[in-house]
């Protein structure tokens, strides 16, 4: 099994599980055992998963990837001593960020469903396949990427969210949405409006609150 | 009993039909390290062998010792898988415990008489419980841990030991020697003591014959110069190696024998018994002892941080692949000296029985110290009984004692048909002991090509059991690893816990996983209750797997349903300090693995078929010997060298140190290869792609304009290594100034400038033990010593100053060494830190070159004019490793070297299949070096050309066509062409095709709708892990 196998369904299984951060450790590139390159898949992978880390408001230094070759016991040792170090000043995921487990929980959740997605949108828009692992570092650096990755996955991961959120059965203002999941009001409404003229949401325009659509409407407590 | 244990059924029944005919097609003789490999590799490749072994197990010298150098491996985990492959492959026939009394007959037809030892106990019936030991009234001092601690007169060499079966000391067995006891075979269950046993005779025929016998260490008895016999605590070195190991007579604690207290002063003296031109010494130096003792050193760091190592010693060989920065991390360790000095043992203080070392040193003069235990760091001598050993089987020895070799190819004996491997060519260490073993392969294969397979035998298991439809049952075996596990993890602590994790209905603990016996127990286990799913909690899947696999099918299940916990790398030897912590990891790694075992899956593998053509990269001497040995054994080889002409570096030597004649013999095999109907030679030879895997590659060889597709199923790299240019010494500048090849080259063409030189300076060391090469270029000082001995004899008047560091005139280069000191060259020995200078001056109107040197004796700088400057310029890497290390995926070594797959017990594999290694590629080598790895590589090599078909792994990829949305995700990324679309009744789908998949997984990643999966690494089996990792926190979340 080669790194190019590590899923980012793993990465997002092991934060969910409350991992404080995770490392990957990979072949060098240009090294590598199998003929397929893997390790600069992999490569794009963690930059990929970074973005979203940041996105979702997570430190994306909690997620790492180094290459060690075989014959590499002392680097291996100083690198695993380092990480483990960084982690320990990272401190507790979601609280040291300002996170609440519960938000945690729904951000973790709405990165795992959109993950499908994001393979699609990766295979034909992002990260490459690109030849050299500058050329991964310098796109996933680049304006462009920044610009694709708003374009076509930020917007979905925040519905996403703000759906597992209303999901959980609770009647929420925008302005609620919007603080318990840490992202803009403006952009909450934007969100929460589109939603609604696609049927993926109910404004209760008595309570103003919004809710999915099979929540039926009653008083809040 | 009842029920016997079915696999030694199989055995019986295996045996049985051996013993129908006494035929075999090689017999080894020695069953150490070497005599093992040997046997592995002639039984691989469809030969029949019979292993003889003198003493009551298989494993040598190996089996004592406790790590091995430079990596510390621990040795006995390396070498025990071995001895299970041979007792359990279908073509060795081990006997142990048993002489060759007599050999007849010639190569192809020889007749050898045997002669087997009584045990005393039936080896069929014991099944090595041990109940007899407990019972035995009669200790005796232990042979194995070198008499340090006592054993029973019955007993087993040792827990590992291959047989697994008990034998009794008739010379101290009461029953034996009086007829007074035989408590034995009343408490013996199995009634397997024979106390009235006669030694047996049988006569086996074979083909050919390899003879590994191995070494005697040097005995510091006899001479006694330094109170082995009468000082307690003086031991040897490898009475130490006993001491520091977890199965020693100190159960793994560094106690010094008079008082068993921590010795903390310890010291080490080198060359006992090496190096030495007096009476009961050996003139040539050991080899090994340096960088076994630099692993005593850091072993003993280990153990106790305070402790204070001192090493007295000569010259510091460190002249093998990474050993240079094995003695740097040795010497760096705090409380290490490493003091420079002829040394000889004072007294034994008799209250404490300290002993008291006297030496000297340029600054303090002489001194004595006391030290709490000292350490003999003895040499090889060779095997016991030499001279008697060489009749039988009609061999000449050297002068030193050791076999008498062709310089040209090590591994031929002066028999026909009778060949060696090991330290019987004389000193060397394992690795050398493994690569000769494989070439002693290649050339009985040579021999005896044309009988391959008719002999041989298939292996059988047991039906596999279907599971389906089970719950899983799940059997935990933790593992000791001698004290490598049990001293840091609490393994009986880990063994409750296991017990109670979900769905495990077995937990259990060994001192050693991997033994024969705790194999078989698995085995019985995996039977009795029914398991269906296997954690063995221990070292590395690396090593192990494959074994424990095959104890998977020996149970009647399928091997995949095996699962492994590494405690030992990824937690005990980590975590040495916190022992704590680290029973919480093991505990941690457990759990996973059950986790994950529970849903494993049961695979099936696969035959490819092998392409029978090797293509061979480098056309010196170590690829030439490699591609005409291949031939020469019926396969069709492709040599590809990269310059004009064949010949490699060798076209530039002229003579060997020994005084062979390297032109003729170079020009003889370059005719014998490019005669060869079978060896396609190019030259001018440029590889642009490679593709494809063992068994089954594609090169595109680019010849001038030519482009050309080869189909082989090996490779060998044999692209040797080139001369570094030096910037230093006037290089370049002086046409004085030159390296030893261009020394070596004028010498030859008989240069007048060389012929008429009054003084000529030596200065070794140059471009490398520095930091851009940290490493020694190993050929160097004996290249050196063989220009100045050339020169000497040509004109004995010739002033001659070698200036060097550590004079590595390895093995029996010493005597060479000895003999240019006797001829009047100057040595000097000068510091890294305090170089030679050399300057372009006139003296006397004549143009010299002034050397200043630091003499350390003297303790002032010394200036040497001469007429000739000669630098041992460095080897370095050939500039295509990087190329062919892309192209084939191979790694290189921190040097630039290819780096193997096993320092010690694979050194010419790659970890990559099907592609091997020799010569100078390797590392830096002497001719006849190179030309034994490379029958090695080639030996090696035929373990796969000799085979039809090879078996692929059942771990690959596989698509769910239902879910598959056809977006071509995994046909991209898979760069060997195993994925593509086929048609389907729902359309176009992915399909892999499971020849091509290697089982990376790449696919199964990039898939948006979770249709390619990858067997016994799927979604499922990996998401119980992480949760199994972090279970706590996920029960909050």
């Amino acid at each position: 099994m080669c790194t190019g196998r590590v899923d980012p369904a793993f990465i997002v299984r092991a934060f969910t599980n409350g991992a404080d951060g995770v490392y990957i450790g990979g072949c060098w590139p240009g090294e590598c055992h199998y003929t397929t390159e893997g390790n600069y898949h992999t490569l794009g992978t963690v930059l990929l998963m970074k973005k979203l880390l940041k996105y979702i408001g997570l430190n994306p230094e909690r997620l790492r990837v180094e290459w060690v070759g075989a014959s590499e016991g002392i680097r291996f040792a100083e690198v695993m001593n380092d990480v483990s170090g960084k982690i320990k000043e990272l401190g507790p995921l979601g609280k040291s960020e300002g996170i609440d487990d519960k938000a945690l929980k729904f951000k973790l959740e709405a990165v795992r469903n959109l993950l499908p997605y994001i393979k699609l949108v990766e295979k034909e828009r992002l990260g490459g396949p690109f030849a050299t692992a500058e050329e991964y570092n310098r796109f996933f650096a680049s304006d462009d990427a920044e610009r694709l990755f708003r374009e076509l996955v930020s917007d979905k991961l925040a519905v996403s969210q703000i759906m597992l959120l209303l999901g959980e059965g609770e009647r929420l203002t925008s302005g609620e949405i919007a603080r318990i999941l840490g992202l803009g009001p403006s952009d909450v409404t934007r969100y929460l409006n589109s939603s609604a003229r696609q049927g993926l949401v109910r404004f209760d325009e008595k309570q103003n609150v919004f809710l999915p659509p099979g929540v039926k409407e009653q008083a809040r407590a | 009993m009842e029920e016997q244990p079915r696999e030694k059924e199989e055995i019986e029944q295996l045996s049985g039909s051996f013993a129908e005919s006494n035929t075999g097609d090689v017999m080894v003789v020695g069953g150490g390290i070497s005599g093992i490999q040997a046997a592995l590799d002639l039984a691989e490749t469809g030969l029949k062998v019979y292993l003889v072994e003198k003493s009551p197990a298989i494993g040598g010298k190996m089996a004592q010792l406790d790590k091995t150098f430079p990596t510390n491996d621990c040795s006995m985990c390396i070498e025990s898988p071995k001895f299970i492959e041979c007792s359990r492959h279908p073509n060795i026939k081990i006997l142990t415990y048993t002489e060759v009394e007599r050999v007849e007959g010639q190569a192809g037809e020889f007749r050898v008489a045997l002669l087997k030892k009584p045990r005393y106990v039936e080896a069929d019936k014991c099944t090595g419980c041990g109940v007899c030991m407990e019972y035995c009234p009669i200790s005796v001092e232990d042979e194995y841990n070198q008499d340090l601690s006592f054993n029973k007169a019955i007993h087993i060499y040792f827990s590992q030991a291959v047989p697994l079966v008990t034998y009794i000391d008739p010379e101290k067995c009461s029953f034996l020697q009086h007829e007074k006891c035989s408590i034995c075979a009343g408490v013996c269950k199995n009634d397997a003591i024979d106390l009235y046993q006669k030694p047996e005779r049988l006569e086996i025929e074979v083909g050919a014959i390899v003879l590994s016998p191995g070494y005697e260490a040097f005995d510091p008895r006899p001479r006694d110069d330094y109170g082995y016999a009468t000082m307690e605590n003086v031991v040897t070195s490898l009475d130490f190696e006993r001491i520091l190991c977890a199965t020693g007579p100190y159960a793994g604690e560094i106690e010094r024998p008079s008082d068993k207290q921590h010795p903390h002063k310890i010291a080490w003296i080198q060359c006992v018994g090496s190096r030495q031109v007096i009476e009961g010494g050996n003139s040539y130096c050991s080899a090994v002892c340096c960088a076994y003792t630099q692993k005593q050193v850091i072993l003993t760091k280990d153990h106790d941080a305070e402790a204070e190592c001192t090493i007295f010693h000569n010259d510091i060989r460190a002249f093998g692949k990474d050993f240079e920065r094995f003695y740097q991390r040795a010497e760096k360790l705090d409380g290490v000296r490493f003091i420079r000095s002829y040394v000889s043992i004072g007294k034994e203080i008799p209250e404490t029985k300290n002993v008291t070392i006297r030496y000297s040193t340029y600054e303090d003069g002489v001194k004595e110290e006391e030290f709490d235990l000292v350490v003999l760091s003895v040499g090889l001598n060779p095997p016991g009984e030499v001279k008697e050993l060489a009749g039988k089987f009609g061999i000449e020895l050297g002068p030193q004692g050791f076999c008498k070799t062709n310089p040209f190819n090590p591994i031929e004996t002066s028999r026909p048909g009778v060949f060696i491997s090991g330290a019987f060519q004389g000193p060397i260490d394992i690795p050398e002991s493994v690569m000769t073993a494989s070439g002693a392969e290649a050339l009985c294969g040579q021999l005896l090509a044309y009988q391959r397979g008719d002999l041989a035998m298939a292996r059988e298991y047991p039906a596999e059991r279907s599971v389906a439809g089970e719950q899983p049952r799940i059997g935990v075996f933790v593992c000791h690893c001698g004290a490598n596990i049990g001293r840091v993890v609490n393994v009986p602590s880990v063994v409750e816990y296991a017990s109670g994790l979900k769905n495990v209905v077995h937990a259990s603990e060994a001192l050693f996983a991997c033994s024969t016996d705790n194999a078989r127990k698995i085995a019985d286990t995996i039977r009795e209750k029914g398991l269906n799913r296997v954690v063995v909690a221990a070292c590395t899947p690396r090593t192990h797997e494959p074994l424990f696999r095959d104890t998977l099918r020996e149970g009647g299940i399928n091997p995949y349903f095996y699962e492994m916990a590494n405690i030992r790398e990824h937690c005990s030897w980590v975590h040495s300090r916190e022992k704590d912590v680290a029973t919480q990891k093991a505990k941690d790694l457990v759990r996973m693995s059950v986790a994950r075992a529970a849903r494993l899956e049961p695979l099936q593998e696969f035959q490819l078929p092998v392409d029978k053509r090797a293509l061979v990269i480098g056309g010196g001497v170590a690829g030439m010997t490699g591609a005409l040995n291949l031939a020469n054994q019926g396969f069709e080889v492709f040599l590809l060298e990269k310059d004009r002409e064949l010949g490699g570096m060798a076209r530039r030597i002229h003579y060997t140190l020994e005084g062979m004649d390297v032109q003729t013999y170079l020009n003889d095999l370059m005719g014998k290869v490019y005669r060869h109907p079978s060896i396609h030679v190019t030259t001018d030879a440029h590889i642009t792609d490679v593709s494809g895997y063992v068994g089954n590659f594609t090169t595109m060889v680019k010849n001038g304009w030519l482009s050309r597709e080869v189909h082989h199923g090996v490779a060998v790299i044999a692209t040797g290594a080139e001369e570094y240019k030096p910037a230093e010494y006037l290089y370049g500048e002086s046409d004085s100034v030159m390296t030893s090849l261009e020394l070596e080259e004028k010498i030859a063409a008989g240069d007048e400038k060389v012929g008429s030189a009054e003084s000529l300076v030596m200065i070794q060391c140059v471009g490398c033990r520095n930091e851009d090469r940290n490493y020694c270029s190993r050929i160097c000082c004996s290249h050196s010593i063989k220009n100045a001995l050339k020169l000497k004899e040509k004109n004995p008047e010739m002033d001659i100053h070698v200036l060097f560091r550590d004079m590595r005139t390895y093995g029996f280069k010493e005597d060479y060494y000895r003999e240019a000191a006797n001829r009047g060259v100057r040595f000097i020995r000068y510091e890294a830190d305090d170089k030679p200078q050399v300057k372009a001056v006139k003296e006397g109107g004549k143009p010299v070159l002034r050397v200043t040197v630091t003499d350390p004796v003297l303790g002032k700088k010394l200036e040497i004019d001469a007429d000739l400057l000669s630098l041992a310029a460095a080897v370095i890497p050939s500039a295509t490793n990087g190329e062919i290390s892309r192209f084939f995926k191979l790694p290189l070594n921190p040097d630039g070297f290819f780096q193997e797959a096993h320092v010690k017990l694979r050194p010419v594999d790659f970890a990559a299949d099907g592609v091997f290694l020799c010569g100078m590629a390797h590392y830096p080598k002497h001719l006849s070096e190179a030309i034994s790895q490379a029958y090695g590589a080639a030996g090696r090599a035929v373990t796969v050309l000799s085979k039809d078909s090879i078996t692929a792994s059942g771990a690959i990829s596989e698509v769910n066509e239902k879910d598959c949305v056809s977006c071509g995700g995994c046909i991209k990324v898979c760069k060997y062409g195993a994925v593509e679309f086929h048609e389907t009744p729902i359309g176009k789908k992915a399909m892999v095709n499971p020849v091509l998949c290697k089982g990376d997984g790449l696919c199964v990643r990039k898939c948006p709708a979770q249709a390619i999966s990858l067997k016994h690494f799927t979604d499922q089996e990996i998401f119980s892990q992480i949760d199994e990792a972090i279970p706590a926190l996920a029960k909050v979340l």
